[in-house]
């Protein structure tokens, strides 16, 4: 039995890690319908950013300020180089343009931080707690804490700002927000923009759990069930969908992928996820589509 | 707009070929044609081995496979990301079957490998049926992670072998080796042109436009009467069908070897990048794009030694190639998000139309 | 509006040019002159070592090791001794970005030779991209190097005449490894009733070894469980806790990328103590433990190749390259490490081979045909190590048309945060043990492809 628990708390702590990630996806796609593949990147060249500053000597302060201040004006080029012009294209052309700007933004990290990895020392430790009667730590702590602060902060935003406010406007019908007046770039900024500050946050604390490399931005992979399950343009979903894909693939890993020969979790997510959806097709939490013809 | 003063028999034009009696215009297409299958045909004692086999075979396979995703996400409109799952059944399935079964034609591996493919293809777009919009891309997704896994953790699609990687056996056609650069342009030619043409069919037949009607309003066309489940897993079947095939290719024709990572989540993204780059819902535009995203890496690098060479670090080319790509990409989007099919088009009509000023 | 995009877009590609022009200017980069298509010296008197490296994407800090290590080690051969006997090394890069069908377009494209001056062999450092051109080059008669990896049954010459998984092959690695768990064991009698787990990369690379650990386990007694990370590997929750549940004496890492420093931090996590984590060739560089922090500390790896500055080849590269200016790394701290030596034995042996060739088809450039030979001949024996100054960078390596691995051992080396210490010197696999298996699937190879073996003892030449 317990066990059991060790693993089903190793899941929802991994959970927590996805959801961090996959935050970053609902903020853009709550306020600009578009899927950014290039999130992976982005969280990628924030880790980079703040990993190069501290290792040129700046404290750690500074550098995440610094860090802060460089995925702000990288959302605000983004917005104004390639959103801005594809604001009405079609849904799939906007979702190859972010690949074409993953692709950017890689070859752009690469080119200014270097091919090296690193490792990120974020100061808090990772071993096991002593005392307490399955495996936590503290890093596990922070995460966990520091996702539910961000889930909470982000809800609020969302529900009482003139900026939340105006963004799930615009969500909903990008015409009617023109027409009463919202100014869409600044939105559109503003959603970028915090998107870029989630990367850094889900960067720094991947990339103390598995080092500043490359192929840190595969952990966008994890987040697109979570997204799947959660609904794409729900806060409170994300951490509902991080939860359940965490828990499961852990569970179903241990217990049933081990007579498979393992490897499950690749696809266990996935699978769960086609089988939410054909229970609510948009998700735990999304928006209920209504067709009109 | 000038208005055609003819209006009765022809159709109204101000393009002066349209104005040809059809006699003519069936004999100049003719040509055309003869003319284009016999430059297709005898390309191989053209050009060097290495545009045979590094550039036109992966054009044609990707090319297939872009026609195979345009049927699923561009006449259909089902979003899909699992093109390279697809490519890997074909492929897998094709050397299993030609392994196992004594003496079966190629042409039949082939076949049975685009069956089995779409057959999978069917099994994951039944989601389809509930799911709509961008949630759909789910399916597709857990096709992909579970076919890369399938094939990577049961020995028995590889015949066992240690690495997991299948390895193409010789090639050969009613006696013909076709184990050459040309051997195997050939072959894929063979494969391709045809099914071309059947997809070029299909889109302007009846199930084209059910399809098209079920990527532009779907409720509309249920009440239509359009049987759009069955569409829309046609489109699933059929467009795997072409992956599946496009994979054997890819395996046998190009690279002689597959393994089940070689296919996964970036080569779909890629085939994606083809269709969108080519145009969507456009048969042409497949190749387009395949040559695009086959050749655009290629001639980058070439151009970029050509400049820099040896005073810039090899990384640092590269890494701002990478950039370039990604910038095109974007740029390509943005001027034309039909893709460059339609740039093309655009293109043609402005040729077509060109008077020169008079004076 | 489409000038000001084309100029937005020219502006952040500038800035990003100049930025890193001014970087490499303050770390003093130069690169090697010889990778240009434009060479300096006379065509057609040069041996020509095409080059299918990634530095770009997510294996680039391996590829850009490697390439580094051969690069400045075939510019040591140019700048000291003049080239091979007179004859010159010159190469070209190609990027693959470590993409299988990359790599087979750069092949097709550089297997032609440089300016006239003929390709001497393909090293291209990935196995997707060797499997995909053997095919190939044994018809273009290029040899195909695969160190430290490849198919193992390419050790067999007589099937595989044009390929060579030199120093060490996959079936290797593992028995070396068990060959040493039992030296620590007291003894590989004493193996009998231990638990060994092999945690493994979800990939062919990563599953290869299973049936040689299983026979392996059932040869000394030991009880082996695999168990799969999937791949890329940032989350190993679940592995480790089935490790912890299934609590192990050793664990063998087969590990490739990010995988590694994870499997180590999460041990930690777990409570596995790290020293006795064994990692393959694959999982035993500082890229690997680096990102892990203290995790790592006490981890213990395979090399074929040490890391350190101090063989005197590494010496004379420092001397007559890197004090030239000549040298290939961005970042002259990476001389020396893992993926850089690796690079360097792999220079050795590629010119070697060269020389070798040389001896029978005289002092020209060769074709890969000729060259081919020189590698089935290679004899690197202590004597020789000393005059290359690779002796215990390069372990004692005979290619024979039976045998195309022609080493097959290993020194275990330990991190201790800073750098890893050898701990042994070279311990051998039980080659003899894994010959039969490796003939079982070169025959079933020959057969699939319809290829006869060729009769080595009856060959004076090919």
């Amino acid at each position: 039995m317990s066990f059991f628990l060790e693993v089903l708390i190793g899941g929802l702590l991994a959970g927590v890690m996805y959801t961090m990630v996959a935050l970053g996806f609902v903020l853009i796609y709550k306020a600009s319908g578009v899927f950014n593949f290039a999130q992976g990147a982005m969280v990628l060249f924030a880790a980079l950013t703040f990993v190069t500053l501290s290792e040129h000597g700046l404290a750690f302060p500074w550098a995440l300020a610094a860090s802060v201040a460089v995925m702000l004006v990288l959302a605000v080029a983004i917005e104004r180089v390639v959103l801005r012009p594809l604001v009405n294209a079609p849904p799939m052309a906007l979702f190859l343009a972010t690949l074409g700007l993953a692709f950017v933004l890689e070859g752009l990290a690469q080119l200014l931080y270097g091919t090296q990895v690193h490792g990120l020392d974020l100061g808090i430790s990772d071993a096991p707690i002593h005392g307490l009667p399955i495996e936590v730590s503290r890093f596990d702590l922070l995460a966990a804490g520091i996702a539910a602060a961000l889930v909470a902060t982000l809800g609020v935003l969302f529900q009482t700002t003139r900026a939340g406010v105006g963004l799930r406007a615009v969500a909903d019908d990008p015409l009617a927000a023109v027409a009463v007046g919202l100014d869409l770039p600044r939105l559109w900024a503003i959603a970028w923009g915090g998107a870029g500050v989630v990367a850094l946050v889900a960067g720094l604390l991947w990339g103390a759990r598995v080092g500043v490399q490359f192929s840190l931005s595969l952990v966008v992979l994890k987040a697109l069930p979570v997204l799947i399950i959660g609904g794409f343009s729900s806060i409170g979903g994300v951490i509902a969908g991080g939860l359940i894909v965490g828990a499961s693939e852990k569970l179903a890993e241990v217990y049933v992928g081990s007579h498979l020969g393992g490897g499950t979790e690749t696809w266990f997510p996935y699978v769960l996820a086609v089988a939410f959806l054909l229970a609510r097709p948009t998700g735990l939490f999304g928006e209920r589509l209504v067709e009109r013809v | 707009m000038t208005v055609s003063s003819d209006a009765s028999a022809w159709p109204s034009s101000s393009d002066r070929s349209e104005t040809r009696p059809p006699a003519l215009r069936t004999a100049a297409w003719v040509v055309a044609i003869l003319v284009a299958t016999g430059l297709l045909v005898s390309l191989p004692l053209l050009v060097t081995d290495y545009v045979l086999s590094a550039i036109l075979v992966p054009v044609l396979a990707l090319g297939l496979a872009g026609i195979g995703q345009n049927l699923i996400t561009g006449y259909a409109g089902q979003l899909s990301v699992g093109s390279a799952a697809f490519m890997s059944v074909g492929a897998f399935a094709t050397y299993d079957v030609h392994l196992h079964v004594r003496g079966i034609p190629l042409l039949a591996s082939f076949a049975f490998g685009g069956l089995v493919a779409g057959l999978v293809g069917v099994f994951f777009g039944l989601p389809s049926l509930r799911i709509r919009g961008f949630y759909l891309v789910v399916s597709t997704l857990a096709a992909q992670f579970f076919v890369v896994w399938l094939f990577t953790k049961v020995g028995w699609f590889s015949d066992y072998s240690a690495s997991g990687v299948i390895s193409a056996p010789r090639l050969a056609l009613a006696g013909w080796d076709l184990s050459s650069p040309g051997g195997h342009y050939w072959l894929a030619l063979m494969i391709v042109a045809p099914l071309t043409l059947v997809g070029r069919n299909l889109v302007r037949g009846r199930l084209g436009r059910s399809w098209m009607a079920v990527r532009d309003m779907e409720t509309a066309a249920a009440l239509a009467g359009v049987r759009t489940g069955r569409a829309k897993l046609l489109a699933f079947g059929i467009g795997s069908f072409y992956c599946g095939v496009a994979g054997a290719l890819w395996a046998f024709t190009y690279l002689g070897t597959v393994e089940a990572h070689g296919l996964d989540l970036d080569r779909s993204f890629q085939v994606l990048f083809i269709v969108i780059l080519g145009g969507l819902g456009s048969i042409t535009g497949s190749f387009i794009g395949a040559a695009f995203v086959i050749l655009f890496p290629v001639a980058l690098d070439q151009v970029g030694s050509a400049l820099a060479g040896g005073s810039v670090d090899a990384s640092l080319l590269q890494n701002i190639e990478k950039i370039i790509f990604g910038a095109l990409v974007i740029l390509l989007l943005i001027k034309q998000p039909a893709g460059t099919v339609r740039l093309l088009q655009i293109a043609w009509c402005r040729v077509r139309r060109w008077r020169p000023r008079s004076a | 509006m489409f000038r000001s995009r084309v100029t937005t877009f020219a502006t952040i590609i500038g800035a990003a040019l100049l930025a890193t022009a001014c970087r490499s200017h303050s770390e003093g980069t130069s690169t090697g002159d010889g990778s240009t298509a434009a060479s300096t010296a006379v065509a057609g008197k040069e041996q020509y070592f095409p080059l299918q490296s990634y530095r770009v994407g997510p294996y680039a800090a391996g590829g850009s090791g490697f390439f580094g290590g051969f690069i400045d080690y075939m510019q040591l051969v140019n700048i000291r001794d003049g080239g091979v006997n007179g004859v010159k090394l010159t190469w070209s890069e190609c990027e693959t970005e470590y993409v299988v069908e990359r790599g087979v377009e750069c092949y097709e494209r550089l297997k032609g030779g440089l300016n006239g001056a003929p390709a001497a062999a393909m090293n291209p450092l990935s196995v997707g991209i060797a499997y995909a051109t053997i095919d190939r080059q044994t018809a273009d008669k290029i040899p195909l190097i695969t160190i430290n990896h490849g198919r193992t049954d390419s050790t067999d010459g007589r099937v595989f005449p044009y390929v060579f998984p030199l120093s060490l092959n996959p079936y290797s690695e593992i028995s070396a490894i068990v060959n040493y768990i039992g030296q620590r064991e007291g003894g590989l009698d004493h193996l009998g009733g231990k638990k060994i787990a092999v945690l493994y990369h979800g990939s062919p690379y990563g599953k290869e070894t299973q049936p040689i650990a299983e026979l392996l386990a059932q040869k000394y007694g030991f009880e082996v469980t695999h168990i799969e990370v999937p791949h890329p590997g940032t989350e190993q929750e679940s592995q480790w806790l089935q490790i912890k549940r299934l609590n192990p004496n050793w664990i063998i890492l087969r590990g490739w990328g990010i995988m590694n420093p994870v499997a180590l931090k999460t041990a930690a996590r777990v409570g596995f103590p790290v020293d006795h984590i064994i990692g393959n060739i694959w999982s035993n560089s500082e890229e690997d433990v680096i990102p892990a922090g203290p995790a790592a500390i006490g981890y213990i790896a395979i090399t074929t190749h040490p890391s350190g500055r101090d063989f005197p080849v590494l010496e004379e590269v420092d001397k007559y390259v890197l004090g030239a200016g000549k040298g290939n790394m961005a970042d002259p701290k990476r001389v020396g490490t893992g993926y850089y030596n690796l690079g360097i034995n792999n220079g050795i042996l590629n010119v070697e081979a060269v020389r070798v060739a040389q001896t029978k088809y005289g002092n020209k450039p060769l074709t890969g045909e000729q060259v081919r030979w020189g590698f089935e001949h290679i004899n690197i024996d202590d004597k020789r190590l000393e005059e290359l100054g690779a002796v215990g960078l390069l372990q004692p390596i005979k290619v024979t048309c039976l045998d195309h691995e022609g080493g097959g051992a290993v020194r275990f080396v330990q991190w201790d945060g800073a750098q890893f210490k050898r701990i042994s010197d070279w311990i051998k696999a039980d080659r003899a043990l894994l010959r039969p298996i490796i003939e079982e699937s070169s025959a079933k190879y020959a057969k699939e492809k319809g290829i006869t073996p060729r009769d080595c003892d009856g060959e004076a030449s090919l």
